[in-house]
Formats: structure tokens, sequence, C-alpha cells
């Protein structure tokens, strides 16, 4: 089995936790992520312009760019994560242009060796995806795709055609970081995508509390959190592992509680 | 080139949105089923009678066209060499081109039951356009405009305000034009049901690039006809400056296939090329992947995107249309850039020489048509597109020119 398929695989809803690559002391923060409990480590690659994120993420964007960031420094970050912890999955969330930047081989080669398991590109859709995609099954890498509230039955299995990994449902219609959908309409949709297909689901934006993800945990196969942890990031700078551990923590209990 | 050219030069883009390699859709998943819809719509719009109908009657009684084709004869004195022609899109309602693309886009967004409009504007020129079409229709409009162009800009955000529009001073990101369409995509990503988003210029995901070039094609179809009824034959030469290139497009399309009209695009180069501070995509940028489409961006070697400079606000983008990323690779379309203190030495001669006062965009392709005319025989023609007045500019030359006002 694959890092993520076995982190899917488990008992429990898989924690997928985010936080932007560069900002802040990042290594430390993405073991504090590991230390409470996070299954699948999503680290986002800066770009200049994050069209899908609000406004904390577009800051820590800001401030990873700001400090120096490169795409060596990501692929740096992500090969010592990987020496660190052997066997938490770690997928690179971006957008396409520094990812295609120089060229879809060069980047999933790269990427490949430094022990990435999946990638989540923003703006590339399936029907644009004739080389990233192929790029990163070549090296063995899972491209994980998105699927929307718009995402209607004529669409969906084209999104799910070629995705590895698991698929990452976006709850809103929205930027990441914003309102969350309600429940039901979070569940309609989870178990609408998962007639279609074996990929686990994982429901991502709008996650804030620990009781938001519990209640998705009841519907879905995981539950990705990403603008709580990147404001933490921001707010708290060299002391916000202690901060990132204990939200950890806490989302994860709550998930397990709300299963058990 | 050593390649083939096809056999026609209008017929991109493809049925997915391409042009060559350049253009496409890529955009996050939530808008694609939108941009399929919006695609689909447009596919029944352009067949339909009643749409082109309705379109064209506004175009002549709100709009003021056709433009009017003019020899510029005191310039082609000043000049000594090609004569100089000028298509007036300048003389719109609104004064610039921009206004034929929002009549088109306001038609679309009605046809598909949109109620809420938004926009982005750099200098304010089509965010005043969108505004106007907006209140002619009863819509409401939300213009996205970068922090500091707001201030730079205070006229246009005024009259923006007097048509009834909100503008939203963006400060996201550094706070310019590219930011502004961020977050125009933002808000459009949020609110997928009720609201369209007119687009300024010949970029973002298809079918934008394709729509907005065809409801600014009105401007060569006219000047076509025009040549044609005036002296029984085409020009030489067309000129057009380009930022996203949506003016150079309108002018440049119905005549691809004209094998004996050359043409050119009029890029910034801002304080010059080799400064690095210009908006010139194609002359100092590469291909890459921004707001929706494929096509020369200016970027660093990781794909960050670069801050372009121009003393033209309309002008200021560190993109450019996919269409022209393919006219260049074709070759059926040379590209120059113009810096600065050329575009003003231009202005200066069309104000004095023809009693015009121009936009600084234009003003860059003044210079360039300026250049080219000293190298052509009295009986060779260029025609370029005036695409919009000056009046939006006079503070900013002022201040170049040493001017207290």
């Amino acid at each position: 089995m694959t890092r993520l398929q076995t982190a899917f695989s488990k008992p429990h809803p898989a924690f997928v936790a985010f936080i932007t690559a560069g900002d802040g002391d990042t290594a430390a923060n993405l073991d504090a992520l590991v230390a409470g409990g996070a299954d699948v480590i999503e680290l986002g690659m800066p770009f200049t312009d994050p069209m899908a994120d609000g406004s904390a993420i577009q800051n820590a964007n800001l401030r990873s760019l700001a400090a120096g960031t490169t795409t060596q420094t990501v692929l740096m970050i992500a090969n010592e994560f990987r020496a660190r912890h052997p066997d938490i999955p770690l997928v690179l969330m971006g957008y396409a242009n520094p990812m295609i930047r120089r060229g879809a081989k060069w980047f999933a080669e790269h990427a490949r060796g430094a022990g990435v398991d999946g990638i989540i590109c923003v703006d590339i859709p399936p029907e644009e995806d004739g080389e990233l995609g192929p790029a990163l099954r070549a090296e063995g890498i899972a491209p994980i795709r998105l699927a929307t509230p718009t995402t209607d039955a004529a669409r969906l299995p084209a999104v799910i055609e070629g995705s590895e990994g698991f698929l990452y449902y976006v709850s809103v219609a929205g930027i990441t970081g914003k309102q969350q959908a309600a429940i039901e309409s979070i569940e309609a949709n989870v178990s609408r995508i998962k007639q279609s297909t074996d990929l686990p689901v994982a429901v991502g934006f709008g996650v804030r509390t620990p009781g938001q993800a519990a209640e998705i945990a009841k519907v879905a196969d995981g539950v990705v959190v990403g603008s709580a942890f990147v404001e933490l990031v921001g707010e708290f700078g060299k002391d916000a592992p202690t901060k990132l551990q204990e939200l950890t923590a806490s989302m994860v209990s709550a998930m397990a509680a709300a299963r058990s | 080139m050593n390649k083939t050219p096809p056999n026609s030069f209008r017929t991109q883009p493809d049925e997915r949105g391409h042009f060559g390699e350049f253009g496409g859709r890529y955009v996050a998943e939530t808008l694609m089923p939108l941009i399929l819809d919006l695609e689909r719509e447009y596919r029944a719009a352009k067949a339909d009678p009643a749409f082109q109908a309705e379109f064209d009657d506004l175009l002549e009684h709100y709009v003021g066209r056709p433009s009017p084709l003019y020899f510029a004869e005191r310039l082609t004195e000043a000049l000594g060499g090609g004569q100089v022609w000028f298509k007036r899109d300048e003389l719109n309602h609104t004064g610039a081109h921009k206004i034929n693309n929002c009549i088109g886009q306001i038609l679309l967004a009605i046809r598909m039951g949109k109620t809420r409009i938004i926009a982005e504007t750099g200098a304010g020129q089509h965010g005043v356009a969108t505004a106007t079409v907006c209140a002619r229709f009863g819509l409401p409009c939300v213009v996205y405009m970068g922090a500091e162009d707001v201030e730079r800009q205070s006229p246009n955000v005024f009259r923006m305000k007097l048509l009834g529009a909100e503008v939203v001073p963006v400060t996201s990101g550094r706070g310019t034009l590219k930011d502004a369409m961020n977050d125009a995509l933002r808000d459009w990503v949020a609110n997928v049901h009720d609201t369209f988003y007119i687009i300024g210029t010949a970029a973002g995901p298809h079918p934008y690039p394709e729509l907005v070039r065809d409801f600014q094609s009105v401007i060569g179809t006219e000047a076509r006809a025009q040549m044609l009824d005036r002296i029984g034959r085409l020009p030489d030469l067309l000129v057009a400056c380009i930022g996203g290139g949506s003016n150079a497009l309108g002018l440049f399309h119905p005549f691809l296939d004209d094998t004996d009209v050359k043409m050119l695009g009029v890029e910034a180069a801002g304080h010059g090329l080799e400064t690095g501070a210009h908006n010139a995509s194609l002359l100092g940028g590469s291909p890459g992947i921004l707001h929706g489409n494929k096509t020369y961006l200016l970027q660093d070697e990781d794909g960050q995107i670069n801050e372009g400079y121009s003393i033209s606000a309309g002008l200021d983008y560190p993109g450019i249309g996919p269409e022209h990323a393919w006219l260049k690779e074709s070759g059926r379309v040379e590209y120059t850039a113009v810096t600065d203190k050329e575009a003003l030495e231009g202005f200066q001669l069309l104000c004095r020489t023809e009693g015009i006062i121009p936009a600084l965009e234009p003003s860059h392709a003044l210079h360039a048509v300026a250049e080219r005319a000293k190298q052509m025989t009295e009986d060779e023609i260029i025609l370029m597109n005036l695409c919009g007045r000056g009046d939006k500019d006079i503070f900013t030359v002022a201040e170049k020119l040493g001017v207290e006002m």
C-alpha cells in the first residue's frame, strides 16, 4: 500500500493538515502537526496570485515569498520532512504556473525525489491535464483532484478519471477559510461522489473548529483544515508549534469521538 | 519561421479554447461548469439573429458607431512618408473601445439570467464602461480596483460611483490590476449562481478571449469596409497598442487573412526593456499559466508573477491575451515595444498636428506609427486604432512634463 492508502485505511477518518511552505519555521510546524496526530500533511507551495484562497492563506503566501521561498526551498522542506517522518504522507498543494515552470516532467521527478506522495493543483481542471497528470503518474505521484458543489453529475466522471490518492471535496463554492457549508449539503455531496468512486473523499474549505471537523468526520473519509493553522503560524510565529499541536490534537480527538 | 502557415488565421481557437498551445481553461473546478455554460450560451447567442440585432442597435444608437475613419493629413505631412489613417474609437461613448465589449457581455449576462455584474479595472476605463452598461440595463455592479489605482484615478472612481457602481479597493497581493482580477475571480467563485464576470480584455479562460475578440472585431470589420469605400483598397500596415490586447485584436482579426496587410502590435516598454520595468509580456516574458489561460507572462524562474510597469495604467498587466501569443509564434503579427518617453512624444505630436488628445495607451502605437511612416512611401497606408481619448491622462502627462496644474 502507498503511504496515502495506509493513511486512509486507519479505523478513524484521516486528518489532513495544511500549512504554507516557507511561512515561519516550517519544519518545526510540520513536526507539531504530526505530533498532534495529523494523518496527512498538505504543504502549500507559495504563489504570487493564489486565486482560490482567502485572506489567511493569501497572507501566508506573501509572507513566504517575502522570506525568499523558492521552488527549491519547498522541495527541500519536503525532502527533510520525508527523512524525519518516513511514514506520513505529504501532499503538495498549489497553482499551475510554479508547477509547470520548468516543465511538468521536471516537477514530477523532483517532487518524487523529495518524497512527495501527491499533488493538488488548483487551476488545472481535467480538461487541461494532458501534461501534469501523466507526468505525476509516471513518477508514482498521486494527482489529487478537487470536486466542488458545482461539479454536477455530467462532470464528476471526468474529475474522478485519473484521480489517485483521495478526492478532495471542496465543501463550499468559494475560497478557502470563509464560510462553512451546511453539514446536510456536505453529506449529500460526499455520498453522491462515493457512489461513483472507491477513492477516499476528504472534505475541506471553511473547516475551522473541532466541532465542525467532528461533524464532517461522520460522513467523510477525511477532513482538511488549512486557514485555521495558517492563522496560528501568522499570529504566533516561532511559538506556533505548540498552538498547532494543540489544535491538531483537539481536532483529531473530536473526530475520533464522533465516529465511536 | 519554418512552420507552414495555416490556411486561415481566423479559425482560432479550437473547440477546447486553444490558440495553438495557448489559451485554454485553467480555472478552479468550481468555475469550470460556469465557463462551460457561458460557452454554450455564447454559441447560441452568436447564432441568434435577435442577439446580433440588439448588439448592433446598441452600438449604433448608444455607443455611436460606426466610428469614423480619418486621414491624418497634417500628421502625415509632419512625418513625411506613408499616409497615416486613424480608426476613431476614442469617439465612442465613454471615450474608448472598451464599451464595445461591455455591450456584448451584458447582453450575454441578461440572456443567461444573471442579476449581478462584477468587473476588474486598472486605470478605470473598463470599470467605467462596465458601470455604464450596468446603469443602462439596471443591474448592480461591483468593480474591483487596486487600492493604489483608486488613489491615482480618482476621476474614474467618481464616474463609476455616479453611474451607481460599487468600487472595491483591492489591497490583497500588491493591490494592482492583476490582484483586482484575482479578487474578481474570488468573488465569482463565491457567487456562481447569480453573478456574471465582465472581463475587460481578450484574456482569461475560454471562451472569454474569443468572445471579447468577437465583440471588438466590429472595429476591424468597419475599418475594412470604410477603407474599401474611401480609397478602394486595404491598408498596408495596421498598428495598435497592446495591454491585454483587445483593441488590437478587434482591429487585426478581420484582416488576418488579407495576406498583403502587415500588422504591428505595440507593447509598453516602460523605462526600457533592458531595465525590467516594463509590461512587454511578449517581448520580455515567457509562456506560463495565469488567470485561466496559458500565455506569455512576466515571471521569474520559479513562475512567480512579476509586477509590470508602464506610464499607462491601461497597459499595466503582466500577461497578454492568448491569441496574441499565438499570432506572435505563427509570425502573422509583428510585435514591438515603446517606452514611456517615446509614448509621451507620440502623445504631444498628435495633440499639435491633429487637434486630438489621445490616451497614453494609443500614444505608444503613435510612436511606432511615426517610426514606420518615415520608412514608407506616400502611396503606402498605415491604419492605426486610436482606441481611447486622453482626458483621463492629462494629470499624468502634466506631471511628466513638469507642469503644475
